[in-house]
């Protein structure tokens, strides 16, 4: 190095340093390393564990649950407001998940208040949507923050826990009241479950629409007693699908509710008025129910903003804290697989 | 290597900032999607896969044009340990641009998760679903991008060192713009 005129190179190296450390420091930022109070996938996962922790190997919620196939039947309908192919005129596979909202896969089914059902709808040329829906006709919440909140509290040990959460979040006591007083059935097949979330359809016109959507059941409702259902086993819903759809075919209608303009999109814990346009797009018919350890619904993440062209995401906050909690679910389960034998002796893998 | 070469191909360093663009907001993208519920983590998600094929396209071009333009030769006097370090580090860069896009698709193959790019584009998956599979592939995936983004400090860093206090002329073969002349080389 003949050249003379250059800075010191302490100086160069100093800058150097500043930097590199600036580009990790940004780094870690980034990554939340100095942000607590982040609300990450991981906590929001890690705060649906029991005291006692995971049920390892399984979703970190709606932890019980049983495997079905069938088809979903359009009657094309749909097409006026979405190009998905899903709403052509046709039939497409299922596969898909009855489950409790719990996070003890061997509970006693009479004990969970929330049911669910996780959907997945191929069409011929390989698109998948798939949908996690539940039986009551709004959600607690109004955000993935006040869920987890909620998911705190009711953890928490200090009396004033829950009604410190309910005066924050006075939303939640709607859906308490409707967990005290709406009536049980004894089956899955006697369920309506409810998307909840808002999503946006767009037809092959272009032309953009909220929607939220639900599948009704063709089965008969015969509301049940909870001390009644406690007489009936620890899985009497497992059972009486088996069995059900071992006898016939379960049926479902889908229907698209289309939001109308002012309507609460943004807000899953608020109902939209009962006149909103509803749309029939089709059937979901379950043919065959297989149990979860070996059936073809364990390895599908519900994760419900896998959608085909003509339906995506809308301003409601949900769909993408799901997304991020269902694929920490998922990675943590996959990991823990050999806790969750696929077969009886857990030969398999 | 032509012994004449003192700068990259015009090409080479268009390829090179281009994708040093692309590679550093796929780290920042890539930790921050996984550390947020927020809806923001649809579309930093989104880009993450789309980003990260398009430097799988944009390493297979780099690497054929490496071969067709090869590179400058490396100061004389530069001590044998960074000389090995210099080739090893960017054997390391190329094998990780090529791995990050590769590991990223098949953990989300292995997972049964539909692969979609800018917006509507669908690929197909390259291994079957796989608990197994899924759980290699993210491991890798999750602490090979500690490695990579730690490599490409150290790269950046060295690329200082070259241009701020050895002057050898290694920064402004790969320099954006060319800087002030190479100096001649002094003994």
């Amino acid at each position: 190095m003949s050249d003379t005129h250059r800075p010191t190179p302490v100086g160069s190296l100093a800058l150097i340093a500043v930097i590199i450390g600036g580009g990790a420091a940004a780094f870690a930022y980034t990554a939340g390393w100095f942000s607590p109070q982040r609300l990450t996938p991981m906590k929001m996962v890690a705060a649906f564990a029991p005291p006692g922790g995971p049920a390892l190997g399984h979703r970190r919620n709606h932890a019980k649950g049983i495997c079905f196939t069938g088809t979903f039947e359009a009657n094309g309908a749909g097409t006026e407001i979405s190009k998905a192919v899903v709403f052509e005129k046709g039939e497409y596979p299922v596969v898909g998940r009855f489950n409790l909202g719990t996070q003890d896969p061997n509970v006693d089914d009479a004990t969970v208040r929330v049911r669910g059902i996780g959907v997945q709808i191929t069409t011929p040329d390989g698109q998948v949507w798939r949908s996690a829906m539940i039986d009551p006709p709004f959600f607690p919440v109004s955000t993935p923050q006040a869920f987890y909140d909620l998911l705190k509290a009711s953890k928490d040990k200090a009396a004033d826990a829950m009604k410190n959460f309910i005066a924050a979040n006075p939303e939640f006591s709607h859906f308490a009241s409707w967990a005290g007083s709406a009536p049980w059935t004894a089956s899955y097949a006697e369920e309506p479950y409810n998307s909840l979330n808002s999503f946006v359809m767009t037809n092959k016109a272009g032309e953009p629409k909220t929607v939220r959507w639900g599948i009704v059941p063709e089965a008969q409702v015969i509301p049940v007693s909870q001390d009644d259902l406690k007489k009936l086993g620890p899985n009497f819903l497992e059972a009486d699908i088996a069995k059900r759809v071992a006898a016939a075919p379960q049926r479902w209608k889908l229907v698209v509710i289309v939001a109308n303009p002012g309507d609460p999109t943004a807000d899953p814990s608020k109902e939209w008025p009962a006149d909103r346009r509803k749309i029939d797009v089709g059937t979901l018919t379950v043919t065959k129910i297989e149990p979860e350890a070996d059936g073809p619904c364990r390895e599908i993440n519900f994760d419900p903003t896998v959608l085909p062209a003509g339906i995506t995401t809308s301003d409601d906050p949900f769909p993408a804290a799901r997304s991020a909690a269902y694929m920490k679910s998922y990675d943590l389960r996959t990991a823990e697989s050999k806790y969750y034998p696929r077969t009886p002796t857990g030969e398999k893998q | 290597m032509t012994g004449e070469m003192q700068r990259f191909h015009p090409l080479q360093r268009l390829l090179h900032w281009v994708m040093a663009v692309c590679v550093l907001a796929m780290f920042f993208i890539g930790v921050g999607m996984v550390s947020t519920v927020m809806p923001k983590f649809l579309p930093l998600m989104a880009t993450h896969k789309s980003l990260g094929i398009a430097i799988l396209v944009l390493v297979i071009v780099r690497i054929a044009v490496r071969l067709r333009y090869g590179a400058p030769a490396l100061p004389a006097d530069l001590p044998p340990v960074i000389r090995l370090g210099a080739e090893l580090s960017h054997y390391a860069l190329y094998a990780l641009l090529i791995a990050m896009p590769l590991l990223g698709w098949a953990m989300q193959s292995a997972a049964d998760y539909p692969v979609v790019i800018f917006d509507g584009f669908r690929l197909p998956p390259i291994v079957p679903q796989s608990d197994t599979l899924h759980t290699l592939f993210w491991d890798a995936h999750y602490y090979l991008a500690f490695c990579f983004f730690a490599l490409v400090l150290l790269h950046i860093a060295a690329a200082l060192f070259h241009g701020l206090v050895r002057h050898d002329g290694v920064f402004e073969a790969m320099a954006p713009v060319p800087t002030h002349p190479r100096t001649a080389p002094a003994e």
